[in-house]
């Protein structure tokens, strides 16, 4: 099982993809101890793609592996903001955007 | 009207359209189970922007409208194309419904009611069969209010707990899209998204919403005015708001009849501000207490929660820089909403015409430039000049919109008429994502509109004719748009039976169009269909046949500098193609002049530029690489003063597939045109397509290229026939 896998997300995180997001991501998360999670191309979110992000983060404590967001398309922050679940999700890489921005 | 109503108008239109494709699209493919889920998507989210903007006749309307959707999409009724007809009527009664509040009259009249009530007859028919299902939401119980027990909580804000039902996002509405949205009431102070609702990820489906919301909201709005953000889906959410300044107790109530664990709601609580730790300790006990005399669970109860709060702010600590940086973006995150603006058309306009004017600017620039031939001054024109020209792409691919919008609304068109004349036609659109003008965009849609329907009504033979010729019973109609050098082709084609070239002729004998024994060509008979009040049709039909046709739409489409032309095969079908410019304002224009004139060819159809030889100077056509070219004289066809020049230049231009030559003095090379249209007087002018200005402040003349060719293929034909018949 290859240590660390980056997945990147190209299309919209909306509810038209949830669900092949859903299998792409679990399929992802199944490989690897460690899912990078690439949504810098994610032009839109919405809650079911929101809800998606919470789904799979709780999913990797639950089989006690790790998920970090490394890059953020601004919408995404924002959303992630809004939520106020930058906290829960707790990447340390989103801090350094967020300084870098 | 409101600008809550406008928008609502606006929006409406758009899913009202996207409804009807969706129907047409189900009558093809009723299995499709996302068509079905966007059409009601798209009706659900009508009816609640009418309940927001209390339009309730057109909310009741379309909750009929959706209930029998709702059943079609739970596959408890099955499409027929009788229902999708009258889904259809319904479409339209909406579009009808829609012009009333526009025009801003409180309720339908008695005719449009009495239709809107038949339509709703009809649609009971669909849904009748059962009684309504229970819903699967809890309804909203309120909160009584406990007049004891507990101090007032020191907040003056509201707490708004809102719990989304697991349709709602299949309903088309975005939970966060409604939370944005409390926004702009006033300020959340915090706010704390809960996905505990969620169930392990095998089971979570991602259609469906678990997502809760927790908001303190600073605001002077009423509690109904809270409310009515929620009213879209206020059926299919769990709402409580509990006003500023709430007991204690009340909060305490809160917890509980939220479905989330009491501690974590207690902690969560905490953590947006509504509580403090000691007011929620003290709450909780008090409540246990209460409840419970006994008392045994108090004593572990304060523990649990005292270790989540320190738990709480350890983590708090790690993460003061995430807060900090939070509290700025809260603000900007309203404008970014949307990605789309709506700007008003005649701002556009207001902006092409400035470009417009810098254009011209920038020419005279550039020209005193050249003549005071400083290198310094000549490099930031040229600069300048080349930043003009982004802007004027720029601005000109503002107004550019697709034409599938406008084809698409031609599906509906070929389906009520294929079934009202009992033929069975399709529609295939090719090139529906052609770019082209706005305003070209809008004044194409009645003229294809009127060739769909002659192509339907008199191309396309009844399906008994059509097998007996051997050909498919579905006849088909093509639209196709694509590019082609500096213009758009739009061509209707059906696979009918062509036009009868017989029949026109005699026809237009009858009518004294043409003299018996007159010698004509076959592409001149049928191009005599655009005569004013020519018709071929034996009866004329509610769609077609009436002759006053053709003769309009090439007139409007001559409006739009743009020609059409009709080219046919008997029995094999009929093509009408329209050529248009891309653009109305803004050309690259090629320089010419003739004596001390200067005229303008647009460049898109400038092939090449050659010397005209001597030994051609007596005839008007040249031989172009073994190909023969016809050519005009600019001096002769205007009629210009002066001698020719010892060596005169040759354009090459080519439009619609033929190509000529222009004989001129000079070549200037390419030019920036702002085209000015030519006043009414010179209306009739063959030739002459508009005027510009030149840098130096002189007019030039637009060169309108498709006359000159046109009449350059005519003269040709004109001495072959002569030679024929000599």
């Amino acid at each position: 099982m290859p240590p660390c896998k980056r997945l990147a997300l190209s299309a919209d995180l909306t509810i038209y993809q949830a669900t092949a997001h859903k299998q792409q991501m679990l399929a992802a998360l199944a490989e690897t101890d460690l899912l990078e999670l690439d949504l810098a191309q994610v032009a839109e979110i919405d809650s079911a793609g929101l809800q998606l992000l919470l789904m799979i983060k709780r999913e990797s404590d639950r089989q006690g592996k790790r998920l970090s967001i490394v890059a953020h398309s601004p919408e995404v922050r924002q959303t992630i903001d809004f939520c106020h679940l930058a906290t829960y999700f707790g990447d340390p890489v989103m801090i350094t955007a967020q300084e870098q921005a | 009207m409101d600008e809550l109503s406008s928008v609502f108008i606006q929006e409406a239109r758009e899913l009202l359209e996207a409804m009807e494709t969706g129907l047409l699209q189900l009558e093809q493919h009723p299995e499709q189970q996302d068509n079905i889920n966007a059409i009601f998507r798209a009706a659900h989210t009508i009816k609640g922007g009418a309940g927001v903007i209390s339009c309730h006749f057109i909310e009741g309307f379309m909750h009929k409208v959706e209930n029998v959707l709702d059943r079609l999409r739970n596959s408890e009724i099955l499409v027929s194309p009788d229902l999708s007809g009258l889904l259809l009527q319904c479409c339209d009664h909406l579009a009808a419904l829609m012009d009333l509040l526009e025009a801003g009259q409180p309720g339908p009249d008695d005719e449009r009611r009495r239709q809107g009530e038949g339509l709703q007859q009809q649609l009971l028919v669909y849904c009748a069969a059962t009684a309504p299902a229970a819903t699967d939401v809890v309804a909203t119980e309120e909160t009584d209010l406990q007049a004891s027990g507990g101090g007032v909580v020191l907040t003056d804000s509201w707490h708004i707990s809102v719990r989304f039902g697991l349709d709602v996002l299949r309903g088309g509405m975005d939970p966060l899209a409604f939370i944005r949205y409390l926004g702009s009431l006033g300020e959340i102070i915090a706010l704390e998204t809960l996905a505990d609702a969620m169930p392990p990820a095998s089971e979570m489906d991602p259609e469906s919403c678990y997502l809760g919301f927790e908001v303190r909201l600073q605001t002077r709005a009423s509690k109904a005015d809270i409310e009515r953000v929620f009213d879209f889906c206020h059926d299919d959410c769990e709402l409580r708001i509990l006003p500023p300044n709430s007991k204690l107790s009340e909060y305490i109530q809160l917890i509980r009849a939220l479905p989330e664990d009491e501690l974590r709601l207690g902690e969560i609580l905490v953590r947006c501000g509504a509580l403090t730790q000691t007011e929620l300790e003290q709450g909780l006990l008090a409540q246990q207490q209460g409840r419970a005399p006994e008392s045994a669970g108090a004593e572990p109860l304060a523990a649990p929660i005292g270790s989540i709060l320190v738990e709480h702010k350890v983590v708090s600590k790690d993460l003061v820089e995430a807060a900090v940086s939070r509290q700025s973006q809260i603000s900007e995150k309203k404008s970014v909403e949307s990605r789309l603006i709506r700007v008003q058309a005649d701002k556009l306009d207001q902006l092409i015409d400035l470009v417009g004017e810098l254009v011209i600017a920038g020419a005279s620039a550039n020209l005193l430039a050249k003549r005071s031939a400083q290198s310094a001054l000549l490099e930031s024109t040229s600069v300048l000049s080349r930043l003009v020209e982004n802007i004027r792409d720029s601005a000109l691919q503002l107004r550019m919109v697709q034409i599938g919008e406008t084809f698409q609304r031609f599906n509906r068109v070929v389906r009520d008429a294929s079934r009202d004349l009992g033929k069975e036609i399709e529609l295939v659109i090719n090139g529906a994502d052609t770019e082209l003008d706005k305003s070209v965009v809008e004044k194409i849609g009645d003229p294809l509109m009127h060739l769909l329907r002659n192509c339907m009504d008199h191309g396309i033979e009844p399906g008994e004719v059509r097998l007996a010729r051997g050909k498919p019973r579905r006849g088909r109609v093509e639209l196709n748009a694509f590019h082609d050098s500096g213009s758009i082709v739009i061509q209707v084609r059906d696979d009918g039976g062509g036009l009868p070239r017989e029949k026109i002729r005699s026809k237009a004998l009858d009518k004294g169009l043409i003299q018996p024994g007159q010698a004509l060509s076959d592409q001149e008979i049928i191009d005599l269909i655009w005569e004013p009040g020519f018709s071929t049709a034996d009866q004329v039909s509610n769609l077609s046949g009436r002759g006053v046709g053709m003769d309009v739409v090439r007139r409007n489409i001559q409006e739009l500098r743009g020609n059409c032309e009709v080219s046919s095969v008997e029995g094999g079908g009929t093509l009408f193609s329209i050529r248009l410019p891309l653009t109305l304002a803004i050309i690259d224009g090629f320089l010419v002049t003739v004596g001390r004139s200067s005229y303008v060819i647009p460049l898109d159809m400038v092939i090449e530029c050659i010397e005209l030889k001597q030994d051609s100077a007596e005839r008007d056509v040249l031989n172009l690489r073994g190909e023969v070219l016809p050519f005009v004289r600019l001096r002769e066809l205007f009629a210009c003063s002066g001698a020719p020049q010892a060596r005169e230049n040759v354009v090459v231009v080519q439009y619609a597939g033929r190509k000529a030559g222009i004989v001129v003095d000079h070549l200037l090379g390419e030019f920036q045109t702002v085209i000015k249209p030519l006043s009414r007087i010179f209306r009739h002018l063959r030739g002459i397509g508009g005027s510009t200005i030149l840098g130096s402040g002189e007019v030039a003349l637009i060169l309108d290229v498709q006359a000159l060719v046109q009449r350059n293929a005519r003269n040709a034909e004109r001495s072959l026939n002569a030679l024929a018949s000599a």
